[in-house]
């Protein structure tokens, strides 16, 4: 955890700040936007403050808020959150190879704050999970510098959008700044034909399959998306992919 | 909906993002993961994110746009066409939200696309 000395010293941590770095205005942009549309959904400052310190999950507190907001029951609004969150189920399969190592409460506290940009930098950092306690302390140090100061920077950003919500203009767009960092990401992962083919798949049957309730298109096309993968992998175009 | 109410449910809610973000390594008991599915989850990470934004660049109101003149398509273009420009060096990154930004912008706010 980003508190842990053994990690905040550890040059690692320092490396994951600096990765993160590079897409913050994308996460400003992003938080400051999740702020702005909890209040104007009709949430008050103080429950749309409560949700951003502690759902941390721009994508489940905006599918929430219009349920909250109408009352709708609590294991209804439970139930959507979780859905809208699965893939962090698929990214939790991954994360556990690399993980298992720490105690519980470690696990779960870096796990809490680890949202998509975190964990897509982290693998892309460390393919392999360390197997000696010196690979362990860097990844999680690592772990922990990128996901603490991508949190900070949501946190902030997101409280200065609930408490102005009135005085910020959403119809200028900025919330495309989100969508851009992803793009960015999103190219540095794209190294290898099948990774090309994971995204075109991915892109193409989220589109297919938006209409979907709870988000839940963004599962369908990552299942697609691998299953065509894991296809394709035995076919001589995968080159490079195969070990 | 009481108000007592309301902030249970949000600290509900916390306790999903815990769950989720965690769920496979909540407990340390093995679990029989077959070999193609941990193969599999290299192509998850470009998936995620591709399912995430594509839809956010070529869909308006819960359909496919049909029109090009779409500030969207040319600002995410544009960023990504940056990127390969600068084979992913430095702050390429960052140079994506910028680049992508400065194409957006004037097109969604000057020509309102």
């Amino acid at each position: 955890m980003f508190f842990d000395p053994a990690n905040y010293k550890h040059p690692a941590f320092k490396e994951g700040m600096r990765d993160i770095s590079s897409v913050a205005p994308g996460i400003w942009a992003w938080g400051l936007m999740t702020g702005v549309a909890m209040v104007q959904s009709g949430l008050s400052v103080e429950v749309a403050t409560a949700m951003t310190l502690l759902v941390y999950a721009g994508s489940s507190q905006l599918a929430v808020t219009p349920m909250l907001a109408a009352g709708a029951p609590f294991w209804v609004v439970l139930a959507t959150a979780f859905c809208v969150n699965l893939r962090f189920v698929v990214f939790s399969m991954h994360l556990r190879h690399y993980l298992l190592a720490w105690p519980r409460w470690q696990r779960l506290c870096v796990g809490y704050i680890t949202a998509d940009m975190s964990y897509v930098m982290f693998t892309r950092r460390f393919p392999q999970p360390a197997d000696d306690a010196a690979g362990q302390r860097a990844e999680m140090a690592y772990l922990s510098g990128n996901s603490f100061l991508n949190w900070i920077g949501w946190q902030i950003s997101s409280l200065v959008g609930v408490f102005m919500a009135s005085q910020i203009p959403i119809h200028w767009g900025l919330g495309f700044a989100g969508v851009l960092a992803l793009v960015g990401v999103m190219c540095s992962l794209s190294d290898t034909r099948l990774r090309r083919v994971s995204a075109g798949v991915a892109g193409a049957a989220a589109v297919a399959a938006f209409a979907l309730p709870l988000k839940l298109n963004i599962v369908v096309a990552i299942a697609a998306a691998v299953a065509m993968c894991l296809l394709l992998e035995r076919s001589p175009l995968a080159g490079e992919e195969r070990r | 909906m009481a108000d007592v109410w309301i902030y249970l449910t949000v600290a509900a809610l916390g306790a999903v993002t815990v769950i989720t973000r965690c769920f496979f390594f909540i407990f340390e008991r093995e679990l029989p993961f077959p070999a193609w599915a941990d193969r599999g989850l290299r192509y998850a990470p470009i998936a995620a994110l591709s399912a995430v934004i594509i839809p956010e660049i070529v869909m308006r109101h819960g359909a496919l746009i049909t029109d090009w003149r779409d500030g969207r398509i040319f600002g995410a273009a544009a960023g990504a066409a940056f990127y390969f420009w600068r084979r992913g060096q430095g702050q390429a990154v960052l140079g994506t939200i910028v680049v992508g930004m400065a194409v957006y912008l004037p097109l969604h706010m000057g020509l309102g696309w």
